[in-house]
């Protein structure tokens, strides 16, 4: 093969190429004014409506809905909840990804399986499932009740309600990362004398901490917004096992709409510092070194958290 | 310390990667695991290194039984073949690796790591990531780390395999010479008989789970023991010839074959290229044959004949020789045998 002519071959279809993948200007412009309108109706109007509906009334109801001590009981329970779960799910995360991505065992799919079936059980049955488990008339209920142990309409019962509905959001996302580059690292780590936690801190770590962060943020938000599991299990005491969405949805039937878009607005909130961080995330893992992204083919976050309005 | 292979199986399911290997690796010595893939070299390296465990059999070192411990209390250095580095962490960090997760001083680890990349001929480098280095130079690197801690056994896994050539050749010396100046017991694998007859004093010759043969690179090249030693080692013609009474015949020659007593059976006859004759003349036990084509390689020329019913056979002699035979393609010569071995269809005995 003589390499001059067969460059000017190669030139000639590449251009062609290029100008077959270039749509029609007025394709281009019909595309991004559909994306353009439906992101506005669906997204940026609700948000206004929801911030204009808080401050209606003026910041003074707003500031006076949040200061009331419902509301604060809930934003406090809120945040004890999240911080009970999240912890929790990035232990339990780490412990599964692990053994997904490193071992092949019996059941492993069956596992993998598992950790997603919270995306596809709706969250009501979530709620119902531990109703059912540790209710006064559960499975568990008598015993429960005769060592005067309270799970449904308490804190433990809420905690496993969101525990349940979020823990896929940390497990799924160290997984590929770990599989994408195999276990070549550790075993150099382990040959080189280091014991299982200085391999797990010195090198699994490292290589995953974009991906686990990425996962706990998505999963701080929804723990703060799940409503379906939470309503089941919560029992709406007003001040006791209200969370800020339950809050937001008695404020709403009572017809405190001022105060109900108030205590809503904090949600879209934490659904916006939510995305801000997502954004850092990414920046940051793309920078240092290609691969220690988490996993660049996610486009579909599996859940739009906080964006809980009555 | 001499390490001992006693006997060590290993089966993944249904196959052996490993089938009843002993071998014994020389103190000091600088040994290649030579094989195809699929012929249990990288699981024995792997074993050594504690990475694998046998089914059966020891591994004794030292007096004990490596396998008794676990990988990081083996005092092993490991190359692998894609290196695997730790890509979050820069040259010196990885180097350092094995020094701090021993809790070594400061001063301790930066003067080691200093003088490992001087070894390496990489100091100034050692803030670069591994993603910013060129293949020889991660290569050097994964080295450097694995010698770091002073290992007693540095094993490596196709060390050279994903380099190009050049780059290949320059640090398969370069590891010769620094196995020469530290003296420490070196297992590496490869699937390239050049590689190993280059670098090692000893070569270990696999084949599906079990050793075919052991010996210094011109032992093994001058006396292999079956012909699938033959054919792994280089290029060779094969002719299909019987064999009966000690005497081998092809077409119309006829070779000596000692070692294959009995009557007739089908054989085959193994030339290497440069043991092929080539002449203008006829004379004894010399068969027709046609130049197809004239190849040159360095300083040899590679001759492809038409032998009739022998074949294509390539021939290789020096480029004075073939100066003075003034060959050019389509010329009438004549061919022999100055060497050939003969195996009978079943693999076995030699001529």
């Amino acid at each position: 093969m003589t390499a001059a002519p067969s460059r000017a071959a190669v030139v000639a279809p590449a251009d062609r190429a290029a100008d077959a993948r270039t749509e029609p200007r007025w394709v281009q412009v019909a595309l991004i004014t559909v994306a353009a309108l439906f992101l506005g109706a669906f997204v940026a109007l609700p948000v206004a409506a929801v911030l204009h509906q808080a401050f209606r009334d003026g910041a003074g109801v707003f500031t006076a809905a949040i200061a009331d001590p419902a509301a604060r009981a809930a934003i406090r329970l809120t945040l004890t909840v999240t911080l009970i779960v999240v912890p929790l799910n990035l232990a339990f995360g780490v412990a599964a990804a692990w053994a997904i991505a490193r071992f092949r065992f019996r059941g492993r799919a069956l596992l993998i399986t598992l950790i997603d079936l919270p995306f596809a059980v709706s969250p009501v049955i979530a709620g119902m499932i531990f109703v059912l488990l540790f209710g006064a008339h559960g499975v568990l209920g008598p015993t429960l009740a005769a060592h005067d142990l309270k799970i449904i309409f308490a804190l433990p019962g809420i905690v496993l309600a969101t525990t349940f509905v979020t823990f896929p959001f940390v497990a799924r996302e160290p997984i590929p990362v770990m599989e994408a580059q195999g276990a070549d690292e550790e075993e150099a780590a382990v040959v080189l004398g280091a014991t299982g936690w200085q391999m797990f801190f010195r090198v699994t770590l490292p290589k995953i901490k974009w991906g686990l962060a990425y996962g706990v943020i998505l999963c701080t938000a929804r723990a703060m917004g799940e409503f379906g599991a939470v309503s089941v299990v919560s029992g709406h005491i007003r001040g006791r096992t209200n969370t800020v969405p339950l809050h937001v949805e008695i404020l709403y039937n009572e017809y405190q709409y001022a105060a109900a878009f108030a205590v809503a607005s904090l949600l879209l909130l934490v659904a916006l510092a939510t995305l801000v961080a997502r954004r850092l995330i990414e920046h940051r893992a793309s920078r240092p070194d290609p691969v220690a992204l988490p996993t660049a083919t996610r486009v579909e976050p599996p859940h739009v958290p906080g964006a809980l309005v009555p | 310390m001499t390490i001992t292979v006693d006997h060590v199986s290993r089966r993944f399911g249904a196959f052996a990667a490993l089938d009843d290997v002993s071998l014994e690796i020389p103190g000091g010595g600088l040994v290649a695991l030579l094989g195809p893939s699929g012929s249990g070299k990288t699981t024995l390296l792997r074993i050594l290194a504690g990475l694998d465990r046998p089914d059966s059999g020891r591994v004794i070192h030292d007096g004990s039984d490596l396998l008794d411990r676990p990988a990081r209390e083996r005092d092993v250095g490991l190359v692998f073949q894609h290196y695997a580095l730790f890509r979050h962490l820069d040259v010196f960090e990885n180097i350092a690796f094995a020094l701090r997760v021993r809790k070594r001083p400061r001063a301790e680890v930066r003067a080691r790591v200093e003088e490992l990349l001087r070894l390496i001929q990489l100091d100034g480098l050692d803030r670069r990531m591994p993603s910013q280095l060129s293949g020889g130079q991660r290569q050097r690197v994964a080295l450097a780390r694995a010698l770091a801690a002073a290992p007693r056994i540095l094993l490596l896994d196709e060390p050279f395999g994903a380099l190009d050539a050049q780059v290949r050749q320059e640090l398969r010396l370069w590891l010769r010479r620094l196995h020469d100046e530290m003296h420490v017991t070196t297992v590496f694998v490869t699937h390239d008989q050049e590689e190993a007859f280059e670098v090692a004093d000893q070569v270990v010759i696999m084949d599906r789970g079990r050793i075919v043969q052991v010996g210094t690179p011109a032992e093994v090249f001058d006396h292999p023991a079956s012909d699938f030693v033959l054919r792994f080692l280089g290029q060779v013609n094969v002719l299909g010839a019987t064999v009966a009474h000690g005497q081998a015949r092809v077409g119309a020659l006829s070779l000596a074959a000692p070692d294959l007593p009995g009557d007739e059976r089908p054989a085959r006859v193994y030339v290497r290229p440069h043991e092929l004759e080539l002449a203008l003349s006829e004379g004894p036990e010399l068969a027709p044959a046609r130049v197809v084509r004239l190849t040159p390689l360095g300083a040899a020329l590679r001759v492809e004949v038409d032998a009739g019913e022998l074949g294509r056979l390539q021939a290789e002699l020096d480029r004075g020789r073939a100066a003075d035979l003034g060959l050019r393609a389509g010329q009438e010569v004549w061919i022999g045998f100055r060497r050939a071995r003969v195996f009978a269809e079943d693999g076995r005995a030699a001529a």
